[in-house]
């Protein structure tokens, strides 16, 4: 018996990982049910399913890019401070001071890869029709998905708290003052009053709740902060688990009925 | 040629820096290794021309001979142009074209065009879906690009570091759209003569470990290896400190909302920025609840389910895709229209001269100057609105949609209708616009009601 094999027949190699190497087929399909990591795949998939040309992997891509802002964005947090005072100089001090001064850009492009291949994937599953039953409410957590998605990477943008950040996020959040019937200049927003009082204003609508604010300032960056590192982030963990457990329950990896 | 002076002759700031030129010297030498590839293949390879050409398709003597023929000169061209630019004295666009096509473009001019081209996908799109196109137009627009990244207007907006991935964009999204036609066309094929979709065919199933999980293994490692050199390739943009009386101009929001900001050319705030939005939403989780079609689940196919597709591709296509590139690359200070090759110019006016429909009816058709009353002055308008929401789905159910209504349910097909006509009024208030100056067909601004 060579050295690996010596290890991976030792207790402690089996405590860990309860299966021997999966060199043969017995152990190839225990290691599906027995690894954690591995168990939300099935043991075995469709051939034509996982094909390349079918799939585009765009979906397996998104989570994986979710995991890399996951890793670089609590990286990323020991070094940002959300307010006014700090915010600027600390991402100015991360591409100039810090060692290996790329965390920053793996965040940023991670982030706009994402939405990318959340699009690619999506555009793919409404191509082969894979939204159609049983599947309907996957999709429709998917959807839900990519709205969040769309929400954290908004959030993220205002953090490095230069020009661009917080113009884009003006010009994005100034549309939540039109929302029908709480943004105080939406359609609607007139009528609602207790007599003579109204009950929506610049003060008190649906761009200050976002803001924190009449424009975009501290509050806001705390506000957007606390969204995008632990609100978000929490609610889009739990719904890609909904999702992937939905694959498997709502009759697998989509292929032809 | 034609479209393409050299190196001194142009005035413009056209001057390459040394870094810029050798930069394209290797674009070009990259590009043209990846034909000559191509080219050896095409001469060498039969099975490689058969695929190609396309599988049982004639195809004449001439054409089979004369395309490896112009492909070799191309590539020698492409090589030559990478050998030019590491001497410094690369091909720029000449002033004559590059005046031309910003003098061609404008709004209506790059919608229309987008459109046309939609159209011509879904009509052509066996064509389209043929390796041969593919490769020509990678290689068309790769070219294109080259060149056009010689003029400093068009090389300060694509090399912008958060416009990266609007290239990226259009490359990936062109690619899979190619790839799922391709498929759907060969599919539609074989459900013609009566054969199960290609998916079908490896309906055997194989074990996860290891067949599905080292591809996984695989994408992980490639994804981590294009991320960690995108990062060292490119540093993220960080622009000076945040100023609330510094206002930049044009200001855009992240490129993903662009189409969003595009559309308040065409509506105020509350619909493009609140409504539209929301309704995309809403129609994306509508979609398995309305698609009533039980066929194409799970494979590629257009012929199947025609109406879906082309919905849904003129949804993420044009008014989503093209809107974002639009609102990304083309639209500057004010956010003004500017040519591919023009200088983002804060200065630059357009005549606007844009009437509610209520200015047209009492101001130039009646002459009689407005009411004051609000229900009398915007009766038209709000005719319109409503009857376009509320009677057009039952026009549509008595005549084009009628079997659709039938296998639909009245809940269903009213839902459906009500989103594909909210989805149809962007464009058909674009076409107002450029058609009438229209600028609102109901105007009560009293209300912050404008539509």
């Amino acid at each position: 018996m060579s050295l690996a094999d010596d290890i991976k027949n030792s207790q402690i190699w089996r405590s860990i990982f309860r299966h021997a190497a999966p060199v043969d087929r017995r152990n190839r399909i225990v290691v599906m049910l027995t690894n954690f990591f591995l168990h939300l795949h099935p043991v075995s998939v469709r051939k034509s399913g996982i094909a390349l040309s079918y799939t585009w992997c765009m979906g397996g891509i998104t989570f994986f890019l979710f995991l890399v802002e996951t890793v670089t964005g609590v990286l990323l947090m020991f070094y940002y401070r959300p307010t006014l005072e700090h915010a600027f100089l600390d991402i100015l001090s991360l591409r100039d001071v810090t060692t290996l001064g790329i965390l920053r850009e793996l965040h940023r492009w991670g982030a706009h890869a994402m939405v990318i291949c959340i699009w690619l994937h999506m555009y793919r599953v409404f191509l082969t029709g894979s939204y159609k039953p049983p599947r309907e409410f996957n999709w429709v957590i998917g959807t839900i998905l990519l709205v969040l998605t769309l929400l954290l990477s908004f959030t993220g943008y205002l953090l490095p708290w230069d020009q661009l950040a917080i113009w884009a996020i003006t010009v994005g959040s100034n549309m939540a003052r039109a929302t029908p019937f709480v943004g105080y200049e939406g359609p609607g927003a007139k009528l609602l009053t207790i007599g003579d009082v109204p009950l929506i204003h610049s003060g008190g609508d649906a761009r200050f709740l976002l803001l924190a604010g009449r424009s975009v300032g501290e509050g806001t960056l705390l506000r957007f902060y606390v969204l995008h590192c632990v609100a978000i982030p929490i609610v889009v963990a739990t719904l890609i688990a909904i999702h992937f457990w939905r694959i498997r329950k709502d009759g697998n990896i989509s292929g032809p009925l | 040629m034609l479209l393409v002076g050299k190196g001194s002759s142009v005035g413009h700031g056209t001057e390459l820096s040394p870094d810029i030129s050798r930069g394209l010297g290797l674009y070009f030498l990259v590009l043209g290794l990846l034909n000559a590839y191509y080219c050896v293949r095409l001469w060498t390879d039969k099975g490689f021309q058969e695929k190609w050409k396309g599988a049982n398709e004639p195809v004449s003597k001439v054409r089979l001979a004369a395309f490896p023929l112009v492909w070799s000169l191309l590539t020698t061209y492409m090589l030559g142009t990478s050998i030019e630019f590491f001497n410094g004295v690369g091909p720029v666009l000449s002033e004559a074209f590059r005046d031309w096509m910003d003098r061609l473009m404008g709004p209506v001019n790059y919608f229309v065009i987008s459109t046309a081209a939609f159209i011509a996908l879904i009509v052509f799109r066996r064509i389209f879906a043929k390796n041969v196109t593919g490769w020509v137009l990678l290689n068309g627009s790769l070219l294109f690009i080259g060149i056009s990244m010689t003029d400093p207007d068009f090389r300060g907006i694509v090399a912008k570091p958060d416009n990266v991935p609007i290239t990226m964009l259009i490359y990936s999204v062109g690619f899979t759209t190619w790839l799922a036609l391709r498929q759907a066309v060969i599919n539609d094929d074989r459900i013609k003569e009566g054969k199960k979709p290609l998916e079908a065919e490896g309906a055997e199933k194989v074990l996860t470990w290891p067949d599905l999980v080292y591809t996984e293994m695989l994408a992980m490692v490639l994804c981590t290896v294009f991320l960690l050199v995108w990062s060292i390739c490119l540093k993220a943009p960080l622009e000076p400190p945040a100023s609330t009386t510094k206002i930049p101009n044009p200001s855009k929001a992240p490129w993903y909302f662009l189409g969003l900001q595009e559309m308040l050319v065409y509506f105020d705030p509350w619909l493009a920025g609140v409504v539209l939005p929301t309704y995309i939403i809403i129609g994306l989780c509508a979609m398995p609840y309305i698609d009533y079609n039980k066929k194409g689940n799970g494979y590629y196919t257009f012929a199947e389910r025609p109406f879906a597709i082309i919905t849904f591709l003129f949804g993420f296509l044009v008014l989503w895709v093209v809107l974002i590139v639009l609102g990304t690359f083309l639209r500057g200070p004010n956010w003004n229209f500017f040519g591919f090759y023009e200088v983002w110019d804060p200065d630059k006016t357009v005549a606007l001269n844009n009437i509610d429909l209520s200015d047209l009816l009492y101001l130039d058709l009646l002459n009689t100057g407005k009411p004051s009353n609000i229900l009398a002055r915007e009766w038209l308008g709000i005719l319109l609105v409503l009857s376009y929401f509320l009677i057009t789905p039952f026009i549509m159910a008595k005549t084009f949609m009628k079997e659709m209504f039938i296998r639909m349910g009245l809940i269903r097909f009213l839902v459906m209708t009500n989103i594909f006509l909210m989805m149809a009024f962007l464009p058909i208030k674009m076409v107002l616009r450029w058609a009438f100056n229209l600028k609102y067909i109901i105007a009560i601004p009293e209300m912050f009601l404008n539509v």
